[in-house]
């Protein structure tokens, strides 16, 4: 499997870490949202079959991580982005 | 003491080695100091400021870049590694320190790193089968972290056949190996 890194360009999956569902960037706040929500980001995940939003580390790499959008049916890759752009975009400072 | 200690190469000699095989010659290096270097978020214009007036390149992404006396390569999103003669600057980060002071943050990595410097007429045969780096494809001048045998390396071009590899230097004897095996292998 061949990502298309953002910057670096096509690189091989054997370079990369897979962590899991993108939605572990949305942390919910653990002072103000209540346990349900909490419980939800840390057990809950969907599982689809089509397209799924994904955390990739490039770890031999420019250790970046990626927010890879991939169908989990066909392997097909239709969108790679950096982690840090999608946080920034939702808002987040870091 | 101290007169009693003598300090050793990443391969535990007082030399660094050289090792020619067939026409590849494989050169440890020791006479180079490395730091990393990583734009504090902000500090986009006192960090280039900086720069300049070290004369420190700052080459794009995957990309080497050599100036007067510090040479710089790519590693991350607004990070190099600084590489700067040993003998003037052992102690790097003091060195670059005051001229970045809050715009960057600096890490010295001389003594974690091993450092062989491959030449050969054509690298090609020999760095398709330990990496997967295209190299027949990759510029003068292309930097890139990639895997030799699960050692996470920085693999750069300084020339048609001259290559730099900045390998874990606790792996030392075994990245070498890795390059001997696969250079007679290609022989």
């Amino acid at each position: 499997m061949i990502i298309n890194h953002p910057i670096l360009g096509p690189r091989d999956a054997q370079e990369f870490v897979y962590l899991g569902d993108a939605s572990l960037i949305d942390r919910p706040d653990g002072m103000t949202a209540g346990i349900e929500s909490f419980h939800d980001y840390l057990y809950n995940r969907d599982n689809p079959a089509g397209l799924h939003r994904e955390l990739w580390y490039h770890e031999q790499g420019d250790r970046s991580w990626l927010v890879v959008t991939r169908n989990t049916v066909s392997h097909e890759i239709t969108s790679v982005e950096l982690a840090r752009d999608v946080a920034r975009a939702r808002g987040r400072s870091k | 003491m101290a007169d009693i200690l003598k300090p050793l190469t990443a391969l535990g000699h007082g030399a660094p080695e050289t090792v020619q095989i067939g026409p590849l010659r494989i050169a440890e290096r020791f006479d180079v100091a490395l730091a990393s270097l990583a734009q504090r978020r902000g500090q986009e214009a006192a960090f280039a400021k900086a720069a300049a007036g070290l004369g420190l390149p700052l080459p794009g992404a995957a990309r080497a870049e050599a100036g007067p006396v510090l040479a710089a390569f790519w590693v991350a999103p607004e990070m190099w590694f600084v590489e700067a003669p040993f003998a003037s600057h052992e102690d790097i980060v003091a060195a670059l320190k005051p001229a970045f002071g809050e715009a960057a943050s600096l890490t010295e990595q001389t003594d974690a790193w091993v450092r062989f410097d491959l030449s050969a007429p054509d690298l090609g045969p020999l760095l398709e089968r330990l990496t997967n780096i295209d190299w027949p494809q990759a510029p003068v001048g292309y930097a890139s972290r990639t895997v030799i045998e699960h050692l996470g390396v920085y693999l750069i071009r300084r020339g048609a056949g001259e290559a730099t590899l900045y390998g874990p230097r606790s792996s030392a004897a075994s990245l070498l190996h890795a390059l001997e095996v696969t250079a007679a292998s290609v022989v």
